[in-house]
């Protein structure tokens, strides 16, 4: 039993804003009174709902390739054990035990990987076993299933739907995830797409044929984060008009568009980035059905790493740095890249301007959540600095002052004014990234909720308040106390378990049999085994 | 009794398709699986006498060799923690931690193997694939520096050189399979081509390939005494650029000769090169069956994927420094603990003398060099027979071991686990 007095709270959820009230937590849930136990006088501090990371690269093949990649990195940012804690590395790509460990330093409780290949997910699982504190989930990749298109192609859609349920069960996965939905198919032959009307060669499906089919069942089968898409044409000057069809492609179905800030350039391909976020801001500001988070970037050297193989073939042609490229048979593949952002440089500096315009012109926070795509714009560890540069006027333009100065005037940002409320921040690191994800537990104090929270020193300085948080409560255990950790635990993996028809196996069982390296039988994650303390998010809600 | 689906863990490829038929407390059949793989299942498969746990040879009990095993690693001052190749990555789980908490060194036969190939990754990076992309598209197949028929018998059969797939749909009859070594081994009977290299001459070979790759033209001198006429060379290239989808299996004959991450790094950097023209890709023939799980575990819990130092209490990586036979050569490590391999009889003599010389503690499923110079020897069940647990194929994709018979003796990962309880214990932390 715990009580938090004293503190403002700030539970958007909730509609509380700043309100002096008690935060009364028993067995790992917020309730409505506690009579005993511990009790935190949080006079003068702030009092929210613990982070919400829903876009992050944390686990699994991909960044574990980025780890064995990059010993340069990890060199500069040793993670020493203590008596509770393990050693390991931070930089752009930490280990699992640092990864949960500054997750949880910051105040963050939740994160999710964006981007697991289904035939590795056991992989990603097992990395989870080992990340520190957060509750953690996935997203499966799906846009360039040769099964899925196959099946789309066929005009067999309920075969399509029972066989995402029943990757979605296999993989013990959260979502559908698309990126790059038919390039990267095409990308196993050296090809790309670059409109979402052109044919995927060999498998009579577009582009948008993909994304549609997809958001569909996402909706048919009431997942509570139905699709998460990673657009095509990702960082090419001129992808806007790429991005807003994609946009217009979700019609009437929920959608979430990730790190946007990477999708919003005009401008000719192979040329100068210029912003078009006002264009795409706008459409999604009278758009309910669509929500987006930004993948900010900030100036550095960090690790590039995506699903999308043809955008990490580009980097690696445009920086000359090293390059890793894996197919995986039949579901996906992925590229990493090191990557430096430079604040002279006019491509860097407008992405820069872009993200941030995104925050400041998208009108609703409920649909934008905070993200760097960690740790693509730069690492999670860096979502303090996004803060400040979203709560503080004046140190933003003392920043805009630094970057590229022609690049940043070709942007709107010099003559945006708004500043983020703390309520507001409270929205997009924890309330609107836990609803857009159908959370119906996390990101809010109301009765019943999870009790992860986190209280911060209030402090002019928004990015020191936000990177050393006074409290962290996991489950109502109060696990960072003054900056340091004090107790080790394991969070919960996040999963969906979508119900089909199990007719659909045969035809699966077929498919492994011709085009599969494993078999069937020994595909599916064992629940018992891989999954320590697994929770499943019901899918017939409301979604 | 028969268990289907069930996965063999002996080497790289990681068949997941064998029937195993359980008579008794005994496995006398395994179908589907090669020589290899039926001498493992038979040979694991089969009831064992040596007791669960030895100190300097006489059997004790369990908690006994617990205990002394504890207090020898956390009276040493550098102990080293090796081998991890052919055991489940919930075991390496744990001697990761294990090494951690000694502030010791931890290696794996990755150093001994593959460790260039680790090493020209954190160079150049790694243009690969899965296996399942070399059946589905692959229409050049190089093995380079590799004896797939001995070392591997099921690699060509399932994964590159006979299957059907999605876009060879003739199987055999739509690949062409380039065999490259410093001898004709028996895989040369089933290669098109077969390329016969001076030993020690790949790097030449490989740097001209890529010269071609990249629209130079290399002298013909540069590949003069390498064992190829320049018509031999221009001609693989050319295969090389033409193909629709290739793929290089890159071996020992690369990795552990002379050039070592320079061979790997050059043949990293041709693939590279290559996707300038067509799709290629390479992969590591990986050899024991959980090698590749190893070095993912060491890369997700420090960062680096072998011969990872904890002195400091952080993770340290210098391979020629914290790697297993620079270290023993050296004479630096003052107690040892093996863990699923037979360095004493693998290793260079020194490096194997030094590991003979230490106090030694040793976990394995048999009798080995090793287990009987260990001064505490602890015999374990086997995991894919007697346990479940996760492996990671050569091209990192992860799959479950089935459990398919009991076992009187515990798991590589109960008797660490037990360790890392005891070492903790002792050193109050």
């Amino acid at each position: 039993m715990l009580k938090i007095v004293n503190g403002a709270v700030y539970d958007p959820a909730n509609n509380i804003d700043g309100e002096v009230r008690d935060v009364c937590i028993d067995d790992g849930k917020v309730v409505d009174s506690v009579e005993g136990g511990r009790t935190i006088d949080a006079s003068g501090m702030i009092v929210m709902p613990g982070g919400v990371d829903m876009h992050a690269h944390i686990a699994g093949p991909k960044v574990n390739t980025a780890r064995k990649m990059r010993p340069e990195d990890h060199r500069l940012d040793p993670v020493p054990r203590t008596s509770l804690t393990r050693s390991g590395v931070g930089k752009s790509v930490p280990s699992t035990f640092a990864t949960g460990y500054r997750y949880a330093a910051m105040g963050y409780t939740t994160a999710f990987d964006a981007a697991v290949p289904p035939i590795a997910a056991r992989h990603a699982h097992e990395e989870f076993s080992d990340i520190p504190v957060v509750d953690k989930g996935f997203f499966v990749l799906m846009g360039n299933n040769e099964y899925i298109m196959q099946q789309i192609a066929a005009g067999e859609r309920g075969r399509m739907r029972d066989y995402v349920a029943w990757l979605l069960q296999a993989t013990k996965g959260y979502a559908i995830k698309m990126v790059n939905p038919g390039g990267v198919e095409m990308w196993k032959s050296l090809g790309n797409t670059h409109t979402l009307d052109e044919e995927v060669v060999g498998f009579g499906v577009t582009p948008r044929g993909i994304i549609r089919s997809l958001a569909e069942a996402g909706m048919e089968l009431h997942l509570p984060h139905p699709v998460h898409i990673h657009c095509n044409e990702l960082g090419v000057a001129g992808n806007w008009e790429t991005t807003l069809e994609t946009m217009k492609t979700l019609d009437g179905v929920r959608g979430h568009l990730a790190h946007v800030q990477f999708h919003s350039y005009g401008g000719d391909p192979g040329g100068m980035f210029v912003s078009r976020v006002p264009e795409l801001a706008e459409y999604v500001n009278t758009h309910p059905n669509l929500t987006v988070d930004v993948g900010q970037i900030l100036f550095g050297d960090t690790t590039s790493m995506t699903g999308d193989g043809p955008l990490a073939h580009m980097l690696h042609q445009v920086t000359g740095r090293k390059w890793v490229n894996v197919d995986v048979e039949n579901e996906c593949g992925c590229g990493i890249v090191p990557i430096e952002y430079k604040d002279k440089s006019h491509m860097h500096t407008t992405q820069w301007a872009v993200g941030l315009e995104w925050y400041l012109m998208v009108n609703d926070p409920w649909r934008i959540a905070l993200s760097t795509d960690h740790p693509n714009g730069a690492s999670f560890v860096s979502y303090p600095q996004v803060i400040r540069l979203l709560m503080d006027r004046e140190f933003r333009r003392e920043a805009i002052k630094k970057v590229n100065p022609k690049a940043v005037a070709k942007t709107a940002l010099p003559d945006l004014d708004r500043e983020y409320s703390l309520f507001e921040i409270a929205i997009i690191t924890r309330a609107a990234p836990a609803r857009i994800l159908g959370l119906k537990h996390k990101g809010h104090l109301g009765i019943g909720a999870d009790a992860d929270v986190t209280i911060y020193d209030k402090c002019d300085d928004a990015e020191k308040m936000f990177s050393v948080p006074r409290y962290v409560i996991k489950e109502g255990e109060v696990l960072v106390e003054d900056g340091s950790i004090r107790r080790e635990t394991f969070g919960k993996t996040l999963y969906v378990a979508p119900v089909y028809d199990t007719a659909v196996e045969k035809d699966i069982r077929e498919y492994f049999r011709k085009y599969y390296t494993i078999e069937f039988e020994n595909y599916p994650v064992q629940l018992e085994h891989y999954l320590p303390r697994p929770r499943e998010v019901a899918t017939t809600g409301d979604s | 009794m028969q268990v289907d689906h069930v996965v063999c863990a002996f080497c790289g490829c990681v068949c997941d398709d064998i029937s195993v038929t359980v008579e008794g407390d005994r496995i006398t059949k395994a179908k589907n699986a090669c020589v290899l793989g039926k001498s493992w299942f038979l040979s694991h498969g089969t009831p064992s006498d040596l007791p669960v746990a030895r100190i300097e040879g006489k059997p004790v009990s369990l908690d006994r060799g617990i205990e002394e095993a504890a207090r020898c690693l956390a009276n040493a001052r550098y102990p080293l923690i090796y081998g991890l190749s052919s055991t489940s990555c919930e075991a390496q789980r744990k001697a990761v931690a294990l090494a951690e908490v000694l502030g010791g060194c931890i290696d794996c036969c990755t150093s001994v193997c593959h460790g260039p190939s680790g090493m020209a990754l954190q160079g150049v990076g790694e243009p690969t694939c899965t296996l399942g992309e070399v059946k589905n598209r692959a229409d050049l197949i190089i093995y380079w520096g590799s004896n797939p028929a001995e070392s591997h018998p099921r690699h060509m059969a399932r994964y590159a050189v006979t299957p059907k797939g999605m876009f060879v749909p003739d199987g055999r009859k739509g690949r062409t399979v380039v065999l490259i070594d410093v001898r004709r081994t028996p895989s040369a009977r089933a290669a098109d081509i077969f390329l016969q290299i001076k030993p020690g001459k790949d790097f030449e070979v490989l740097w001209a390939l890529q010269a071609l790759a990249n629209g130079q033209k290399p002298d013909e001198i540069s590949i003069e005494n390498t064992g190829l006429t320049y018509e031999q060379l221009t001609g693989l290239a050319d295969r090389m650029m033409h193909c629709k989808f290739g793929v290089i299996f890159v071996g020992q004959g690369l990795t552990q000769t002379r050039g070592k991450h320079f061979n790997t790094s050059a043949v990293f950097l041709l693939v590279r090169a290559l996707n300038r023209h067509v799709k290629f890709a390479l992969i590591p023939m990986r050899g024991h069956g959980n090698v590749t799980g190893i070095d993912n575990v060491l890369a997700w819990q420090t960062g680096y994927p072998f011969g990872v130092n904890f002195s400091l209490g952080y993770p340290r990586f210098n391979p020629g420094e914290y790697t297993v036979v620079d270290l023993l050569s050296r004479g630096e490590a003052d107690a040892a603990l093996v863990v699923a391999a037979d360095p004493i009889s693998s290793l260079p003599g020194k490096a194997a003398r030094r590991l003979a010389e230490i106090p030694l503690v040793s976990l394995d499923t048999h009798d080995s060099e090793t287990t009987r110079s260990a001064r505490i020897a602890f015999t374990t069940s086997t995991a894919g027979i007697h346990a479940e647990g996760t492996v990671y194929r050569m091209d990192n994709i992860p799959i479950h071991l089935r459990k398919v018979m009991d076992s009187s003796y515990p798991s590589d990962e109960e008797v660490l686990d037990r360790l890392l309880a005891g070492v903790k214990e002792l050193k109050a932390c």
